[in-house]
């Protein structure tokens, strides 16, 4: 019974949660551009989209955006996790309360300021402009803050004589770290890591901001495609997305189990 | 999720890397940088342009005249054309945010309309070449619509309450209660905004809500009378649900233009002229508004394009319609007051 | 592990990419453009304090209070029922609750509306079933809808990272003893999980406070958050003075309540709320 119910209540989450998807999947098939009208039913979208070269770009610069923003803004926010959890409560504080604020600023502020100091530290130098680096650099920046918040609950959790003890046992530093901490920890680092990720992908307007001629994200094209009503295409893409993914998390789930067989 | 996962996702990371290196190493010389509205061409138009003149154009898309604005505002973003309104336009023109045209090497200049031409906003014809114009008025359902609609006031209907849209922006939405009180929509006086605002919140209970860009699916889908939307939208509408219908008040509305201009430091200026000749050539032109459903200033189009397009009021309004129509000016700080008055109806409870 | 080295990269980040920035946010917020300069003035806050804007971030601030307590509310058990499976299907629910987040927002969004408006699927259903429609758009409800769909998921990882290795055979030795299911959460399961509850809170309360496309689609603008206003003194009114005094005045709420939230928690994890 128990059981039951708690089954119960994920898949109500989870229909929640994927209420909207099926929605705007269905809509990819849709023969009249609008979503207030259903036209019958066409894969012509997804034949359009494959000819779209903005669409096929902004999709490669998206994911290489959101790959690079995760995995870099994951080594530096682990590394300052571990660091603040050593700190003393008044520095830890005041660091905590730094890493809050682009959490808490709205996006406007923190894409307009950053777009204010790149133009001026290119004027500074004399050259460059705004472009991939600097969306990038701006992704990590809001990044960070997420897998601080991950990591650092899990660090307070750990264990502290863990550590000592490996010491204790003759480990080195670096080795009592990989071997004891790092495990216990990684769960925390990879969801801080997906967070991250989710954020890159979703950004409008710190990207939109930050960016340059000719490096435009997802986001910027299916935000400026709203004036005119947003292609169908887009939502082909988001199916085929969405496909790709569960094909994806399908196949590592096969392997790890017969990892685990063997 | 495990090391050996973790690992995985490194590994695929620096192939990544590898290979956006590798491809962002193209680039040539001979290129142009375009900054439009999004779904604002025929991308068809970019790939002719680009087999006849071999320039390489990067496109990208903004999504409104205030973003365009704030981005091309720091001199950094380096484009050499682009899209703005006609009191963004003069903003940017007052601010000294564009480069002169030179049309001598726009021969196809001749095709756009001499009403298109000389605007208030650039007199001496120096800076703008009209791309698309259209107006503001009212969308409506017939189903539920059956008197005659020419007049702002049946957006203050009792009998409509809760199935009316406004339009969400200061500017467009003070306009429509400014002109329906009789007043310029670029009024600097101050008690004729107050008065506008007052009707504004006195109309409120009757909105069902204030929306920019989805307006059409909510209109196309029955889910209101009627909409206060832009001429190109209501085209577009109307050709989704037949029973849709767009009327320009009697009082008089907004007649807007975008136009394409050249950035302040664009570094291809020729190509950036090449391609506006390309844009303003009848043929091009013709397909650009056939795809588009704007209006086009191109006289030259005009006679491509098919009848019943042509006859269409709502692609081609009547002279007597435009009569009491006007065009929106940049406002310069006084914005703060439509600003504020916009904000009071928007605070103010139902 | 007690070295605080690690924490200095990020600590230089900071300062150039946060701090930075934010000193730039408060300078303009205590000037104004007066005759090509810039002046020192306390204009923006007097009037950031008038009664229309107070009202503004009154109704932000409880919005995203409602939307947090709800996410708490509902992801909690997500996380704890998830946590006890195996962890195969751990990793795949856990993947499947953040999945939908990688869909573009705006057309998340546009999938509501089908759902909920007036000719929309719910009350196409009960309309079918013989009972009235419902207003579901365009008000507080459906902001508040939108806001807990877009932050449940950050809600549930950094409770669930953290209950996932809480030893909940601790629970099962609890229950043995003959304690009841609820004295057992409340004295052994939840203190564990303050931490993470702590962060989720935060990544959910702070960009919830800020949020304006949700409120311009889902509210219809009848519902207007500080997160329109200050995009519309950037965007539309080019007031970044007044603006910027906005999100300053905002911050410093934001960090105060953080302030009075972490001195509420003790420093070993548990926590008096």
């Amino acid at each position: 019974m128990r059981r039951f119910v708690k089954r119960l209540y994920l898949a109500l989450i989870l229909l929640f949660l994927y209420a909207p998807i099926f929605v705007l999947m269905v809509y990819s098939f849709n023969v009249s551009k609008s979503r207030g009208n259903w036209g019958g039913f066409t894969f012509g979208w997804y034949a359009e989209l494959f000819r779209d070269r903005q669409i096929m770009q902004a999709l490669w610069n998206t994911i290489v955006l959101a790959v690079l923003s995760a995995v870099i803004a994951t080594f530096l926010g682990t590394a300052s996790a571990i660091g603040i959890n050593a700190m003393k409560k008044l520095p830890k504080r005041v660091i905590l309360g730094i890493n809050n604020l682009p959490v808490l600023n709205p996006d406007i502020v923190t894409g307009v300021s950053l777009m204010i100091l790149f133009i001026f530290a290119f004027n500074m130098i004399g050259r460059g402009g705004l472009g991939f680096t600097t969306i990038l650099l701006a992704h990590i920046t809001f990044n960070i803050p997420y897998v601080i918040l991950s990591v650092l609950p899990k660090l307070k959790q750990l264990d502290k004589n863990m550590y000592e003890a490996a010491l204790d046992l003759g480990a080195t530093p670096a080795a009592a770290f990989f071997k004891v901490i790092l495990p216990e920890i990684t769960p925390a680092i990879v969801s801080g890591m997906i967070l991250a990720f989710t954020l890159s992908i979703d950004d409008f307007i710190i990207s939109f901001f930050t960016t340059g001629a000719g490096v435009s994200n997802l986001s910027i094209i299916i935000y400026s495609m709203a004036r005119r009503g947003v292609n169908p295409k887009i939502n082909a893409l988001s199916t085929l997305i969405f496909a790709v993914v569960m094909i994806l998390l399908y196949l590592v789930n096969r392997m790890d189990s017969e990892k685990l067989k063997h | 999720m495990n090391l050996a996962v973790f690992k995985r996702v490194l590994s695929a990371v620096l192939v990544l890397i590898l290979s956006f290196a590798v491809s962002s190493c193209s680039g040539g010389k001979n290129e142009l940088y375009v900054y439009n509205w999004g779904d604002y061409i025929d991308t068809e138009i970019l790939t002719e342009f680009e087999a006849q003149t071999g320039i390489k154009v990067i496109y990208d898309t903004f999504d409104s005249n205030e973003t365009m604005y704030t981005k091309l505002k720091p001199g950094s973003a380096s484009y050499d054309i682009a899209v703005p309104s006609d009191y963004m336009f003069e903003k940017m023109k007052n601010e000294g945010m564009l480069e002169k045209i030179n049309f001598d090497n726009i021969p196809n200049y001749k095709y756009i309309a001499d009403r298109f031409k000389g605007m208030h906003f650039d007199t001496d014809n120096e800076y703008f070449v009209t791309y698309m114009w259209g107006t503001v008025g009212i969308l409506y359902n017939t189903e539920m619509v059956t008197e005659p609609v020419d007049s702002w006031d049946i957006l203050w209907d009792e009998k409509y309450a809760g199935q009316i849209f406004m339009y969400d922006s200061q500017r467009d939405a003070l306009a429509t209660s400014l002109k329906r009180l009789g007043f310029s929509l670029n009024t600097t006086d101050l008690n004729e905004l107050t008065l506008a605002k007052m009707e504004l919140i006195k109309q409120k209970p009757l909105v069902q809500a204030y929306l920019g860009d989805p307006v059409k699916d909510k209109m196309i889908g029955g889910e209101g009378a009627m909409a206060v939307v832009y001429s190109g939208d209501a085209m577009f509408s109307i050709g989704e649900n037949e029973s849709l219908a767009y009327a320009v008040p009697k009082e008089g509305t907004n007649i807007w233009m975008d136009g394409i201009v050249i950035p302040k430091g664009a570094k291809n200026k020729e190509n950036a002229e090449k391609f506006i000749n390309f844009l303003c050539d009848p043929a091009i032109a013709a397909k650009n508004t056939e795809y588009i459903g704007f209006s086009t200033p191109n006289s030259g189009a005009l006679e491509l394009i098919p009848e019943d397009m042509k006859n269409d009021p709502t692609y081609w309004p009547s002279e007597e319609s435009l009569a009491n129509c006007e065009m929106f000016f940049d406002l310069g700080s006084f914005i703060e007051e439509y600003d504020k008055a916009w904000t009071e109806v928007l605070a103010a409870s139902n | 592990m007690r070295s605080k080295t690690p924490a200095y990269p990020y600590i230089v980040w900071m300062a150039i990419f946060i701090i930075i920035p934010v000193i730039l946010v408060f300078y303009y917020a205590f000037t104004k453009t007066e005759s090509g300069g810039m002046v020192f003035t306390l204009e923006n806050f007097a009037r950031a304090f008038e009664p229309i804007y107070l009202g503004v971030m009154w109704r932000s601030i409880r919005l995203a209070f409602f939307c947090t307590v709800i996410c708490l509310v509902l992801g909690y058990p997500v996380a704890y029922i998830v946590a006890q499976r195996k962890t195969g299907t751990r990793d795949i629910i856990l993947f499947l609750i953040i999945v939908p987040m990688w869909m573009n927002f705006l057309l998340r969004t546009y999938a509501w509306l089908t759902i909920l408006e007036q000719n929309g699927i719910i009350n196409s259903v009960l309309a079918s079933a013989g009972l009235p429609k419902l207003n579901l758009l365009y008000n507080e409800g459906a902001v508040i809808l939108g806001m807990v769909y877009n932050f449940l998921p950050f809600m549930i990882l950094p409770i669930h990272t953290i209950l996932k290795k809480t030893d909940l055979s601790l629970v099962e030795a609890a229950q043995d003893l003959g304690a009841n299911g609820i004295n057992v959460f409340l004295r052994v399961v939840f203190p564990l999980s303050v931490p993470g509850v702590i962060s989720g809170i935060t990544m959910v309360f702070m960009p919830a406070v800020t949020a304006f496309i949700i409120s311009n689609l889902l509210g219809g603008k009848q519902v207007v958050l500080i997160g329109n206003l200050i995009e519309d003194q950037f965007l539309n009114v080019y007031n970044w003075h007044f603006g910027s005094a906005l999100s300053v005045i905002l911050m410093i709420i934001i960090v105060i309540t953080i302030g009075i939230f972490s001195v509420a928690e003790r420093d070993e994890g548990g926590a008096v709320l």
